[in-house]
């Protein structure tokens, strides 16, 4: 069987034993939560609420500010405690609106509906697809949490012919992908579809990797089985599903297109410029709902895995529950873990606290042990990080120049092209901060560029 | 619920278990089949000569390590062994202990630490040391003694090399048999005669990846090329393309000078020009260069080049457009 891939990249332990075979388990929801406005790539929300409102479950709590901005939730029904700013996986703090929650999960008919019949929602049109997606806050839950209305809104001089259903997960240990996969394949094809829909696109490449065979079979049968949304044949899109190598970072959305189209996306563009749009898969399913249920992104699935925590669990919970809450949920928090990320070990974020609330983009919450950091050596030209990088880059020399402030011949090596997969430092024998030092030279260089053009 | 003894990093989170001093460990168990040639063949001189180089090597970069006011730990890292090792696989076995000290004390303070340590050396150090001999104690870096297991008058003895450029040995047929050149047993620097032996090594490195394979490939393509040419010109008067590749220093060349990572190109455009260079450059001064052997001055003479390589064959990034 043909697996697709691209080349570079490097191969990290899985780790996906320790929750693969975890069903999704629900945390109930908290006592107080936090649900911050800033949930996404763009401007924070306007709060839409103020201290001592009663609100319902998912009323829409804050509007987004702009195009590149989300709206956001309530994911329980209660009063408002407070709108102040709070700490957040990202590292600053961001204004959030603590709730308390009733726990009566009251709600109004107007904001969640009964699932309309695929004969109602063929006869949306794109446009009230856009809306009802940018009405519930859906943004990229793969990690980066790009507004999705914007994305499935391209410019008209930008035709669409593909669209592509992201379920590569490839980040070690995560595997929330994988149970959303395998519990809602239906949701996630229709979704796809209704992102055609608002596209153009005529073709739907859902790809897996290859260390999710139990996925990748079931997509293989329920492409042919799911009810399609378009109720003429004609104009259903393609639908079919790619096996990838599991390669680290496979599912980083610029290797993605290559892996399954060859198409280059031009430096400094985006996936339209070749004719594409990438969503996750669990995105998907947030289009679906948020269309057929007006339902908005108020939980999502989370993966809970690492030697840290008492019992790895693959998790639905609500948006602003507290981390510390959904650890507890799964044991708790080992004695002697000292490392807290939130996302993935290899592009995840530290936290300082488990007093941060999860949010729309979070995938994983990972903790173990880690010993002393391993001893910095002078880099040998090894040209490992050349040799792995997914973006071509030459990382190491990207480093010095950062390192040595040559900040505009880093930008001609093309500094802002790296996506900080981390795949550099990983293979480094030398124990580089590369990620660190790439990431400050990328800061320095647009807030150059910002003074300038302000 | 804030838990104060939380660490905080920058990701990846994860690192690969490979490390400089691994690899340095595995360039090392790389040289044990050739070092032990070299002791089967050259006895204790040998033995001496590795000894000398080594430990004077390690005491040169601990000294100007506590100089500079350097952590004293990248002494451990075994590229100042590999430096020492080298550069007493390359001397001939009868160089005294003096000169061997000398040239181990110019590798790591002129080859290595004056450009601020390793990673940052422009040159091989082994072979920077080694050239300060060449140039300085010219006759006793090309006197030559038979191996142990040769019974030859030694007054006159020659590497196939030498006997080749200076007393025409291919038109006499006097020419070292390719079955002593494979073997190790002709002579020449310590460690480089046993061709046998090197590859056993260099087949172990090249598995483990502490050296790039396009390197090694790229030397030997290009220098059995060049060699072959002339050589199916002319067989009464060049020698063949085996002879060339496994007399004198050519294998631990392509296989562990050249390979060193931090003088050779990161780009994989930049590797094959400097791996071809080089074959070139040996061929070039083997058959028409005043010394018989090339290997030492052609690998100097790329690494100049690296810094220019690294500039010009950057890869081309993802998405970036091919100039048409």
């Amino acid at each position: 069987m043909k697996r697709h891939t691209f080349p570079h990249g490097i191969h990290p332990p899985e780790l996906k034993h320790l929750t693969e075979s975890k069903d999704i388990e629900t945390v109930p929801a908290p006592e107080t939560l936090v649900i911050p406005l800033h949930q996404h790539f763009g401007k924070p929300a306007k709060p839409l609420v103020e201290k001592g409102d009663d609100i319902f479950l998912g009323q829409k709590i804050a509007e987004s500010d702009g195009l590149f901005s989300a709206s956001v939730h309530s994911s329980v029904s209660g009063k408002v405690k407070s709108i102040d700013p709070f700490s957040h996986p990202g590292g600053s703090p961001v204004p959030a609106v603590t709730v308390i929650n009733d726990g009566e999960d009251r709600t109004d008919s107007k904001i969640l509906k009964k699932e309309m019949s695929l004969e109602e929602v063929a006869r949306l049109s794109s446009k009230e697809i856009l809306e009802k997606v940018k009405e519930a806050g859906v943004v990229g839950m793969g990690g980066a949490a790009f507004p999705t209305a914007v994305k499935l809104n391209p410019p008209s001089d930008k035709p669409i012919d593909c669209f592509i259903l992201n379920g590569c997960e490839c980040e070690p240990m995560l595997t929330a992908d994988d149970r959303l996969m395998q519990k809602y394949p239906h949701e996630i094809i229709k979704g796809a579809e209704l992102a055609c829909k608002a596209t153009g696109a005529k073709r739907i490449i859902i790809g897996i990797e290859d260390n999710k065979k139990k996925a990748y079979a079931l997509f293989c049968q329920q492409v042919k089985n799911c009810p399609s949304i378009f109720l003429s044949e004609s104009e259903r899109p393609f639908r079919e599903v790619a096996l990838l190598k599991t390669k680290y970072p496979q599912g980083a959305e610029k290797n993605l297109i290559y892996a399954l189209l060859k198409r280059e996306v031009p430096r400094g563009g985006l996936p339209f410029d070749v004719g594409t749009v990438v969503q996750n898969v669990a995105t998907s399913k947030a289009i679906w709902d948020a269309v057929s249920r007006n339902r908005p992104l108020y939980e999502r699935i989370v993966t809970v895995s690492g030697s840290g925590v008492n019992e790895t669990k693959n998790v639905s919970v609500r948006i602003g529950t507290p981390i510390y809450h959904v650890l507890d949920f799964c044991g708790g928090i080992k004695e002697d873990a000292n490392l807290l990320i939130i996302g993935g070990p290899m592009m995840g974020i530290v936290q300082w606290t488990t007093d941060v609330p999860v949010i729309k983009g979070t995938s994983g919450i990972i903790t173990w042990k880690v010993s002393q950091a391993p001893l910095e050596f002078s880099c040998i030209r090894c040209s490992r990080c050349v040799d792995h990088c997914p973006m071509r880059l030459v990382p190491t020399q990207l480093a010095k120049l950062v390192k040595y402030d040559h900040l505009s011949e880093a930008e001609s090596w093309g500094i802002l092209d790296c996506v900080e997969c981390g795949s550099c430092q990983y293979i480094c024998p030398s124990k580089i901060p590369l990620v660190q030092w790439l990431r400050l030279g990328k800061t320095k260089i647009i807030s150059k560029k910002r003074k300038k053009s302000a | 619920m804030s838990n104060n003894k939380l660490i905080i990093q920058s990701s990846p989170h994860f690192g690969d278990k490979d490390s400089v001093p691994r690899i340095m460990v595995t360039v090392i168990i790389c040289l044990l089949p050739a070092l032990a040639a070299s002791v089967y063949f050259f006895r204790w001189r040998a033995v001496i000569l590795i000894f000398s180089c080594t430990a004077a090597s390690l005491l040169t970069e601990a000294v100007i390590l506590k100089l500079r006011k350097k952590p004293l730990h990248s002494l451990f890292d075994g590229s100042a062994v590999i430096t020492g090792l080298l550069l007493a696989m390359t001397l001939p076995p009868s160089l005294s202990v003096e000169l061997a000290v000398i040239g181990a004390v110019i590798a790591i303070g002129i080859g290595k630490q004056v450009f601020g340590g390793l990673g940052n050396n422009i040159f091989n150090p082994a072979l920077v040391g080694r050239a300060f001999l060449q140039t300085a104690f010219p006759v006793a870096m090309t006197t030559w003694i038979p191996t142990a297991t040769l019974q030859i008058d030694t007054a006159t003895f020659a590497t196939p090399l030498a006997e080749l450029k200076f007393q025409a040995a291919a038109a006499q047929g006097t020419l070292a048999s390719l079955k002593d050149l494979f073997w190790g047993n002709t002579g020449g620097c310590v460690g480089e005669t046993s061709a046998f032996a090197l590859l056993l090594g260099a087949a172990y490195l090249l598995y483990r990846k502490a050296a790039d394979w396009k390197i090694p490939a790229g030397i030997i393509l290009s220098l059995f090329l060049f060699t072959g040419i002339f050589w199916l010109a002319d067989p009464a008067k060049y020698a063949s393309p085996l002879f060339h590749l496994f007399s004198g220093g050519l294998l631990i060349g392509a296989f562990f000078m050249a390979t060193d990572m931090v003088t050779s190109p990161i780009s994989a455009k930049g590797t094959w020009i400097y791996a071809v260079g080089i074959g070139g450059t040996i061929g070039l001064i083997r058959l028409f260069g005043g010394f018989p052997e090339g290997v030492m001055y052609s690998i100097l003479f790329w690494n100049t080049f690296v810094p220019l390589l690294n500039r010009y064959t950057r890869p081309r990034i993802l998405g970036e457009r091919r100039k048409s």
